[in-house]
């Protein structure tokens, strides 16, 4: 059940962000793109993080396509006409397919064994994926969480200097 | 660690020292009341504020000076403030203190006299000392962000120069594409070891050897290389670095040559070092690849810049080249090398685009090479200045590069990289060509100009007078320096 | 585990359903006498004049990219919301630190006039 419904998104997902980069008219691509991050917080729903999900519906899926589609409204563009493929999007494809060969390959011939967690199914319906998160925000994380606030200051002064008409 | 458990003391469980952010906090919190201060005056007393950072930057460096010897880790195990992060805290308030006292005329000059680039510049300061005392990859991850967004604004910081702002876009795409490559390299580090402290992450990957053979983990070090080199403006990843420094004022351009790269050093060292060193065979080979590449690329496209900013954006590629070198070794004296180099490299590099300054006009006119005909003979001791830094970046006796690279060089050499250090002697060898092409037009081609509204602050003589200090004293008696750098290095 | 979110997923589906078939409904059931005052794009009664495609106000993209920045401030207090009570007055502290930061950045913008309509 749970894999079907994972392929299914998982296609949806790719789809999607092929759309973004394929689409012609550039808010048909600011579209496409809000798929592509609903169904990335639908990825997030299965694998038992909702916080991560609800996060990513608010801040992507919301406030940052909004600010997309402004820059798509400020600079006015309009659907992109003439030639699209040129040879970069040849040699883009080919080097990706090469790229691709060459994961497979990599991932057939050694085993991913990546360190195991803490935090299991269990752990995270006993105590809430949430309430986890807040747990390592505010004892383990507690320093790069401080510092979240000094970037969001940083971006605050950059977006006023940069794009306030007087100043 | 029991996860199920909520700890009972919350303090003790965020670890909280601030013994071991003391420089970040003291700069932080003069940063925040500058940008504060700022909005309440009016524009005559923006220059204040200049004054104001350099008191803060003062009193941070007091604050570094006096954490000297005693290592403080805090915030478990987030942030280690040891030798190591200090002589690169130092280094990194030695290249905002003399792009500070250079703003103030540039600002004037090119009438965009906006308080905020001080706090911005302050803020930077703080991204990197961030990077250099992080000891989690997170830590690291974030100085960097606060330290880049800071650079994108400061890159376009210009608003009325189309060409500063084409450098603040360019930076902000790429960068913002390499901070990608960065972030998923950590993420597959923390992946394939579970943590993402970098002492853990070693003993986790030398209790479980087997681990090494996890491509998650070789992709993850590969890519955090690729992010990193793109920092340090490595070749092939420097695509960005002469648009950017060409466009950027010119003050920032000296700013981001010098504190950013040596940041991206420190960051790049301590994670390879610390958190890799079972490794070392794989990176060391990458790290000499990047070496040469981005040595020669760098000193063969200088050989034909007529823009003297975009001539030392390459010579600045060089240069992260030859501290690659260093790096490579991997060895005491490269290590010290590295870092006694980039300290150096921020005096003699500031100190040029000092006189780049004063020579330039309004609306970045009169920065090209030919533009410095017979400077040497109308400003003698200008002329000097500009003379000392040259040689220095071009590697040539008594000044404090010639040391630098010494050391570095003997590093790659008792690391058994005698190719390397050849490699780079050549290439330091073809760098001279087009510094000394430069004194060529100064002291032998005849003034197309009177240089008569050449005006030199007091802020910007002292500036140079720093700078000449902090590249001669060096060069003639390097001891106490490369002492003081031989006992801040990781090992 | 998902079947939690099972109302979720009724509501979207509603949601896509009652759109597509209003729109059906009504081009299958509704008269069409097109003229050319009803086909005019409507723009408040008044004649419509040249496109509406016209480049935006900057002033609009600072107001969403200050919205993005407080947007990402509040996301931070959902998780500290859940266990403040527990993080006792190091929590209060601890949020304290991160709300002072940005509330500089916020006597910034406001004292900057970036939030007045210029």
């Amino acid at each position: 059940m749970e894999t079907i419904f994972f392929t299914i998104v998982a296609a949806v997902t790719v789809l999607s962000g092929i759309m973004v980069v394929t689409c012609r008219n550039p808010i048909n691509s600011a579209l496409s793109l809000i798929l592509t991050f609903f169904c990335i917080a639908t990825l997030y729903v299965t694998l038992d993080a909702p916080f991560m999900a609800a996060v990513q519906v608010l801040v992507y899926a919301g406030a940052i396509m909004v600010l997309i589609v402004f820059v798509i409204m400020l600079l006015n563009i309009r659907s992109e006409v003439g030639r699209r493929y040129t040879h970069a999007g040849i040699i883009g494809t080919v080097v990706g397919f090469l790229m691709l060969v060459l994961t497979f390959n990599f991932l057939n011939n050694s085993s991913l064994t990546g360190a195991k967690g803490l935090i299991t199914t269990d752990v995270i319906n006993k105590i809430g994926h949430t309430e986890l998160i807040a747990r390592s925000m505010f004892t383990d994380f507690l320093l790069p969480f401080e510092i979240t606030s000094i970037l969001l200051l940083v971006a605050i002064i950059g977006a006023v200097i940069l794009s306030k008409k007087k100043i | 660690m029991d996860m199920l458990q909520f700890p009972a003391n919350i303090a003790a469980a965020a670890g909280v020292n601030f013994a071991a952010i003391m420089p970040e906090v003291i700069l932080s919190v003069i940063a925040m009341a500058l940008l504060l201060v700022n909005v309440f005056i009016n524009s005559e007393q923006k220059a204040y504020l200049g004054y104001l950072s350099l008191i803060g930057i003062v009193v941070t460096f007091f604050s570094v000076v006096s954490g000297w010897g005693a290592p403080q880790s805090g915030f478990n195990n987030s942030v280690l403030q040891d030798n190591f992060s200090l002589f690169f805290k130092g280094t990194f308030l030695v290249s905002a203190f003399l792009t500070i006292l250079i703003t103030d005329q540039y600002l004037k000059r090119e009438e965009c006299n906006w308080g905020e680039i001080y706090p911005l510049i302050l803020f930077a300061t703080v991204g990197m000392m961030l990077m250099a005392s992080g000891t989690d990859l997170m830590t690291i991850f974030l100085g960097l962000e606060v330290l880049s967004v800071s650079l994108y604004v400061l890159a376009g910081f210009n608003r009325a120069n189309l060409k500063s702002n084409e450098a603040g876009l360019k930076y902000f795409l790429l960068g913002a594409f390499s901070t990608g490559f960065l972030l998923y390299g950590m993420a597959l580090i923390y992946g394939s070891t579970g943590t993402t402290r970098v002492a853990a992450i070693a003993s986790y990957i030398s209790q479980n050897g087997m681990v090494l053979s996890n491509p998650m983990l070789v992709a993850g070090m590969l890519l955090m290389a690729v992010g990193f080199s793109f920092k340090i403006a490595a070749a092939p990843f420097h695509m960005w670095t002469p648009d950017v420094y060409e466009g950027a004022p010119t003050p920032m351009t000296a700013f981001m040559s010098v504190g950013p790269k040596a940041a991206g050093f420190a960051a790049f060292l301590r994670v390879f070092i610390v958190a890799l060193p079972a490794m070392k065979a794989d990176w060391s080979e990458l790290l000499w690849v990047l070496a040469v590449l981005t040595m020669t690329v760098g000193n063969i496209t200088a050989l034909k810049q007529t823009n003297i900013k975009r001539m030392l954006a390459y010579s600045s590629i060089a240069h992260a080249g030859y501290v690659l070198v260093g790096f490579t070794a991997g060895n005491a004296v490269g290590t010290a090398g590295v870092l006694f180099y980039m300290l150096s490299y921020a005096f003699m590099n500031i100190g040029a685009f000092a006189i780049i300054v004063l020579v330039g006009r309004k609306g970045e006119e009169n920065n090209n090479v030919s533009d410095y005909a017979g400077f040497g003979f109308k400003h003698p001791v200008l002329g000097m200045c500009m003379s000392i830094f040259l040689f220095s970046l071009a590697g040539i006796p008594p000044a404090a590069g010639f040391i630098g690279k010494f050391y570095l060089f003997s590093g790659a050499i008792q690391a058994g990289y005698v190719w390397l250090a050849i490699i780079g002697v050549l290439n330091s060898a073809a760098s001279v060509y087009y510094y000394l092409r430069v004194m060529v037009f100064m002291y032998m081609k005849d003034p197309t100009e009177e240089f008569d509204w050449l005006a030199v602050s007091p802020s910007l003589a002292l500036c140079l007078l720093l700078s000449v200090a902090g590249v001669l004293i060096p060069g003639i008696v390097p001891g106490t320096l490369l002492d003081l750098a031989q006992k801040a290095i990781l090992m | 585990m998902l079947g939690a979110y099972l109302p979720i997923i009724f509501l979207v589906v509603i949601a896509a359903v009652f759109g597509f078939a209003s729109l059906c409904f009504s081009s299958l059931i509704g008269q069409k006498k097109p003229s050319e005052v009803k086909l005019a794009p409507y723009e408040c009664g008044c004649e419509p004049v040249g496109s509406a495609r016209e480049r935006f106000s900057v002033k609009f993209y600072i107001i969403a990219m200050l919205f993005i920045l407080f947007d990402i401030e509040a996301v931070f207090l959902y998780p500290w919301a859940i266990i403040y009570k527990k993080l006792g007055m190091f929590g209060v502290m601890e949020m304290a630190v991160f709300i002072v930061i940005l509330f500089v950045g916020y006597i910034y913008v406001w004292k900057k006039g970036a939030l007045e309509w210029e």
